[in-house]
Formats: structure tokens, C-alpha cells, sequence
């Protein structure tokens, strides 16, 4: 459960933050995790009440933005939406090609307190 | 701590054995517990990254609020580490492998094959990766080349982090082969780069033909595929080209490798690759 290792990361980042700035608390975190990006929302949404227990991240609002999948043909240069990595394009039927959006995993902003 | 998921890194207890010492402890987060080993006890704080922050002032009042546009990649840390592991490999001309599969497949026999029958051409050093237990690292360390098993305790799988440790340990020699066995898992491991030359999926028969398309993220990663327990074909409904076009699908790139560890068969062109890589 890799969700685990991503929130404990976002988890330590936060706790980087707050204390760079001499805060207290996060009010609200902003996330961007992409539809391709390999997360499970179910399982992230499972773990984070526990992992955010006793850390600044305990009363902060959570925003995550989901993108969706897009690529470019390396072929053809078509721009298409891909649900899932290996969608060929469809107007030429090549694999081939560069995922210009969804594999985001980052955190935007944070809301300090 | 969760008692449940086991959440909460600063108390999974991540341990490094270097077969043929005493076992020591190495304990991740802010507070480390030193003990006598403390070479093995590394502090991994030095992030660098770019930031703007909005302040009201030099200091924070208890009612203010600063916004910290943060924009920072999640596994960045990861990302760091695994770049740094992969300069020192390139720069050292050690051909690193991170060997990916389910639990079963037949990773650590087809190494201990892979080294029994190669370790006079070419040096090798292992790191090895599981929940619990050295089992797999006796196995190797049997064969008389340096190994290290990092047992991740709840973790599913490796981090650069814990590779950078494991390869100061092992101090592995230039123009050497550098294998890393993975923990047994076709889901995780696919997100953390390790600084790795090569990522290599290893698959076998008795396995279901679609499971690329099942575990995409494994297989597009990866840039080899093998394909183990080929032996066992005649006693199988596997359909060979089947398994190969649905990994294709998922990763047109990959290259194929069809062997037997237990039989030897098919494994001399897995072997010429592993020796002209590292006489690049």
C-alpha cells in the first residue's frame, strides 16, 4: 500500500513547512494527484485520517485537484485524453506518444496558521 | 502510530543486514536511535526546492495565515536521492538492475543462476528486499558475492533512500553489475525510481497472459520483460504470444527474454546482455 509512503511523505513536507515559518497548524492543503498518476484515491482517502493524527495536518481541509489523463501522439502529434497509460490514439492507432497531463502528484499550496 | 495500516514512518523499524556482520538497525524519521553501528544512521534532510512565500511580516502572529504556494512533487525527495544513486552508478560504469515482480515469479532463483554462471566474467553485489527475513539474501550470499538485505518491516517496497544506504554498505567495484531485487509486489514499486540502469519485470508462465494490461504501471516502466518457468510450458495452457502483445500494448519499447532458471534454457542472450551492458 504505497498510498502509505505518499502521505507520510505530504505528512513531512507539511510538518517542513509549518516550522519554516514559526506556524502552528495547516487550515488547508491543496493537492494536484492525477488520474495517471498511479494513486489509489481509495486507499489514499483511508490512510490519511490516520496519518494526519497528532501532526499539523490533524484539523486541515483537504483539497485534491484529480486531472485527467492527456497525451500527444508521438506519430501523428494528435492531442487525445487517455484513460489509462497504454491508450493508442485515436486517429492513427499509435502507442506511441507523451503524456502531456495526469501524472501530477504534487502539493499545490498550504494554508498556514 | 495506526495500529491498523502501521502508518507513520518514524516507527517502521527499516532493517539492514550485510550478509556476513552483525545485523544492525537503522530507524527513519526525526528522532534516530543511535547504536552502535551508526554508520548505517544517515540524516536525509537536505531538501532543495523553490518556493514563494507570503508573509505578513518577519514573524507569525498566532491569528495569521500565510498561503505557501508550495508546488512541490510529493515523491521529489525520492526523485533526489534516486538521480544521486543513479550519477554514482554511471560514474562507477556499475550496471544497475531493479528486478520487479509478484512474489513467486522466480526472481531471486534466476539471480542465483544468473551469478553462479556469470560471477567469473563479471563482478556483482546484490541488495535484496522483502517484508521480513534473509532468506533470499543467505541464498545469495551462499554464492560468495557481496549482499544486503533490507527488510522493509511493513513497506511494500523499496526507496532510493534505502538503496543510497544499502550501496554504502556494499561499496560495489567499477564495472560491476548491481542487482536489486525488489520486494514482491506489482503495484508499489512501480512508483519509486531507484537511480536503477535498467528496470526489469519478471513474469512467468503459470501467471495469467493479461496481467500487463492488469498492472500497466509495472510494465511501462520497466524496460525488459522476462518471461520465467518457460520449462513448465508443455503442462500449461499459456499462450506465449499472448502475454508478449498484451505487454506490448501496455509498453512498446520492451525487450524480451524467454528462459528457464531451473533448466537453463534461453538464458545465453540474457546473459550477453547483462555482460555488453556493462562493457558499454
Amino acid at each position: 500500500m504505497h498510498e502509505l509512503s505518499v502521505v507520510s511523505s505530504i505528512v513531512k513536507t507539511a510538518e517542513q513547512e509549518v516550522q519554516k515559518i514559526n506556524g502552528k497548524m495547516v487550515l488547508e492543503i491543496y493537492l494536484e494527484i492525477g488520474k495517471l498518476s498511479g494513486v489509489e484515491m481509495d486507499s489514499f482517502h483511508f490512510v490519511w485520517p490516520q496519518c494526519i493524527q497528532n501532526s499539523v495536518l490533524e484539523n486541515a481541509r483537504l483539497f485534491i485537484d484529480e486531472p485527467h489523463g492527456k497525451a500527444k501522439c508521438a506519430e501523428c502529434r494528435t492531442e487525445f485524453d487517455v484513460e489509462k497509460l497504454y491508450d493508442s490514439c485515436p486517429k492513427c492507432n499509435s502507442p506511441f506518444k507523451e503524456i502531456l497531463v495526469g501524472k501530477e502528484l504534487k502539493i499545490k499550496k498550504l494554508i498556514i496558521k | 502510530m495506526c495500529t491498523t495500516c502501521g502508518c507513520s514512518s518514524d516507527e517502521n523499524e527499516i532493517r539492514f543486514t550485510k550478509m556476513g556482520e552483525v545485523p544492525t538497525h537503522s530507524h527513519n524519521g526525526h528522532h534516530h536511535h543511535h547504536h552502535d553501528n551508526e554508520h548505517l544512521d544517515h540524516h536525509h534532510d537536505h531538501d532543495h526546492h523553490h518556493h514563494h512565500h507570503d508573509h505578513d511580516g518577519d514573524h507569525n502572529h498566532s491569528h495569521e495565515v500565510s498561503v505557501v504556494q508550495l508546488e512541490k512533487d510529493i515523491l521529489h525527495k525520492n526523485q533526489l536521492t534516486a538521480e544521486r544513486n543513479r550519477g554514482f552508478f554511471e560514474a562507477l560504469n556499475i550496471f544497475s538492475i531493479n528486478l520487479v515482480s509478484s512474489p513467486g515469479s522466480g526472481k531471486t532463483s534466476l539471480l542465483e543462476r544468473t551469478i553462479a554462471d556469470l560471477k567469473d566474467k563479471v563482478s556483482f553485489s546484490v541488495i535484496e528486499g522483502d517484508q521480513q527475513t534473509t532468506n533470499d539474501a543467505d541464498r545469495i550470499h551462499k554464492l560468495n558475492v557481496p549482499v544486503i538485505q533490507i527488510n522493509t518491516g511493513k513497506g511494500c517496497h523499496l526507496d532510493s533512500e534505502m538503496i543510497a544506504k544499502a550501496v554504502k554498505e556494499l561499496k560495489p567495484t567499477q564495472n560491476s553489475i548491481m542487482m536489486i531485487e525488489n520486494v514482491g509486489n506489482l503495484v508499489c514499486p512501480a512508483m519509486f525510481d531507484l537511480g536503477e540502469s535498467k528496470r526489469v519485470v519478471i513474469i512467468s508462465v503459470t501467471e495469467g497472459e493479461d496481467k500487463p494490461l492488469k498492472y500497466p504501471d509495472m510494465f511501462y516502466g520497466s524496460q525488459v520483460c522476462i518471461i520465467n518457468k518457460i520449462d513448465l510450458l508443455p503442462y500449461l495452457k499459456f499462450d506465449l504470444e499472448k502475454l508478449k502483445e498484451s505487454a506490448r500494448k501496455v509498453n512498446p519499447h520492451l525487450e524480451f527474454f524467454e528462459v528457464s532458471a531451473t533448466s537453463g534454457e534461453g538464458l545465453q542472450p540474457w546473459y550477453n546482455y547483462l555482460t555488453q551492458s556493462v562493457n558499454q
